[in-house]
């Protein structure tokens, strides 16, 4: 049992990331391949500013937060807005070449060591039924679901939630509408990053940071949406949880060597078998 | 039909030639010669990108298959290193095949990550099953490579037979892009709806490309595996199959020269950045970002339209 509770929290962390996947997916129809990346540099932000200026963590989080929002700006501005021939496999590329130059910089900025991020609230064990969960485990849970609720509030409720969603239908009558696209394909990097940033902070404790993490988290992030359904908001929560307690099944029963793997078998059975996702839609094909 | 371009081939060939004259150094021998395999993978990264429209993030595994089975074949059944190459090449490509059904039906981004799913499910296999591939050490001290009962051994033998290698396999790519088969490729990349309405079998087509070229790659790798004479997981992951990508787009894709000019490039410039190393990922990167961004085309692009405007004027 106890693979579940391990499952849920790294599941949590893939559902934080898939949505970064799915509202870039939604806003701009392409695949962000940096979206782990972003989760690499939140928690190295967190590092310095804790660790390195010795910001108390109250004020060091926002400022991480703010930093991550520019962050996904800047990457917006700079990487895809400059490509002159925006078809599928140029932006792809793109974002691949953008992941690339982030995990370098990272590698120059902090080095190839593992940096240690110390717990943010005491140490604690917690047990439930069939299992037991650390106090910094309950906190990624937690943070993620409660980041994930206020997300589909504000798409539900505030205007520029209704833009965001009037954009995934219809980019063209959202324009005609009077919302300005690309402000809205700008603030969906912001907030990928933002959802990065927050995955990386609260993961920073449990297994550091070392400026090649992005990779592993940002695919497992994309199979997470995949499982969901590309572009659906609670599938891609849904699928990061189901991704993250197979997971923690597959390494309970076998060597835990063979776990990375196992997350893409289910990925490509997935892709298979049903390639819109267990909560997808089926979309209309052009072929 | 456009005719074959000799001054190319010719020119190839003058390039390997001049090679093997003027380099004397065994080490910077040995970098021509890892440019020239990363030439074959970048190119036959190439045919699936730039002409059929596959983006195959798997290329790596390809290799290291190609790579890893050779070596066990040939010290398990003691079989002639050149036998367990070709076997190691039809065995990657009927897996290609196998993995092949049922990815490529699907496209774009799903395609990216069916491929890169494989490529990681290989990478940890090659790193577990210690019992059979070394794991993450991998295997040292591999065999002598014959070849009909010649032993090649040391740099300037390998190099005669690698570049030997190379130039038929330009050869090949130049006759293929001159062949209808490339149009045909090119004309599913451009429309599958049209040329699905013009009676050609995307699928069958895609599925011989895909598997043709990952026995090429593996063959490829198996010739790596030899001549480095040392092989472990990391050199066939993911990071690999992106540099490979770099390489094509970095070269132009869609074009025979562009494979080979992006690995020339790109193998040769962290020589020349010993001095900042540090800083080779964010090079690579910059790369391949600048390229997509201003040349879509590439650098055999670019010189492509240079050499047109002048020939205008």
């Amino acid at each position: 049992m106890q693979f579940i509770y391990s499952g849920i929290t790294s599941g949590s962390i893939f559902a934080l990331v898939a949505l970064g996947f799915n509202i870039i997916y939604n806003t701009t129809g392409i695949i962000n391949f940096a979206q782990g990346e972003f989760v690499m540099i939140g928690g190295m932000l967190i590092y310095t500013l804790l660790s390195i200026y010795g910001i108390p963590l109250f004020m060091a989080v926002p400022v991480a937060l703010l930093l991550a929002l520019i962050i996904g700006i800047l990457f917006d501005k700079i990487f895809i807005k400059l490509v002159k021939v925006p078809n599928e496999i140029n932006l792809i590329t793109v974002t691949i070449a953008a992941a690339t130059i982030i995990r370098g910089l990272a590698m120059v900025i902090w080095g190839r060591n593992t940096l240690n991020v110390s717990g943010y609230i005491p140490y604690s064990v917690i047990s439930f039924p069939g299992g037991s969960l650390t106090s910094n485990s309950l906190l990624v849970i937690a943070v993620s679901l409660l980041t994930a609720f206020s997300l589909s509030l504000f798409f539900k409720k505030s205007s520029l939630g209704k833009a965001f969603r009037a954009c995934y239908n219809d980019k063209m009558a959202a324009s005609i509408c009077g919302v300005d696209v690309g402000h809205i394909r700008m603030l969906a990097f912001g907030i990928a990053a933002f959802l990065g940033v927050v995955a990386g902070i609260v993961t920073a404790p449990i297994t550091y940071v070392t400026y090649t993490d992005g990779v592993m988290v940002g695919l497992k992030g994309f199979a997470a949406a995949i499982l969901g359904g590309l572009g659906n908001f609670w599938g891609g929560v849904a699928g990061g949880l189901l991704l993250g307690i197979f997971e923690g099944f597959f390494a309970s029963i076998l060597p835990s060597g063979y776990k990375d793997a196992f997350a893409f078998l289910i990925i490509l059975f997935v892709l298979f078998l049903r390639p819109m996702g267990l909560f997808g839609k089926k979309k209309a094909e052009r072929l | 039909m456009k005719k074959i371009n000799y001054l190319f081939l010719f020119t190839i060939l003058l390039i390997l030639v001049l090679t093997k004259l003027l380099i004397k150094n065994e080490y910077y021998l040995s970098i021509v010669i890892f440019g020239l395999f990363n030439a074959i993978n970048a190119s036959c990264f190439n045919i699936l990108l730039g002409y059929t429209g596959i983006i195959s993030l798997g290329q790596g595994a390809f290799y290291g298959i190609g790579a890893y089975c050779a070596v066990i074949t040939a010290a398990s059944y003691g079989i002639s290193p050149s036998i367990a190459i070709l076997m190691a090449s039809f065995f990657s490509g009927i897996l290609a095949f196998v993995v092949g059904y049922p990815t490529l039906r699907l496209h774009g981004h799903y395609l990216a990550m069916a491929t890169l799913g494989f490529g990681m499910i290989i990478y940890v296999f090659m790193n577990e099953m210690a019992f059979l591939t070394g794991g993450p050490s991998g295997f040292l001290d591999i065999n002598k490579f014959t070849l009909l009962g010649m032993s090649i051994y040391g740099e300037s033998e390998f190099y005669i037979f690698v570049a030997s290698m190379f130039f038929v396999f330009v050869v090949m790519f130049e006759l293929f892009d001159k062949s209808f088969l490339a149009y045909k490729l090119k004309f599913i990349k451009e429309s599958e709806f049209a040329s699905k309405s013009f009676g050609i079998n995307i699928f069958r087509t895609k599925l011989l490309t895909f598997s043709l070229v990952a026995a090429i790659t593996a063959f490829n790798g198996g010739v790596y595996a030899y001549y480095a004479g040392f092989i472990s997981p990391v050199s066939f992951n993911f990071h690999y199959s992106i540099q490979l990508l770099t390489m094509a787009i970095v070269g132009g894709v869609g074009s025979v020269s562009g494979g080979i000019v992006g690995a020339a490039i790109l193998t040769a410039l962290p020589e020349f950045m010993t001095a900042i190393e540090d800083y080779e990922m964010v090079l690579y990167g910059l790369f391949l970002a600048v390229t997509i961004i201003f040349l879509p085309e590439g650098l055999s692009g670019l010189f492509k339209k240079i050499v047109g405007k002048n020939a205008s004027n």
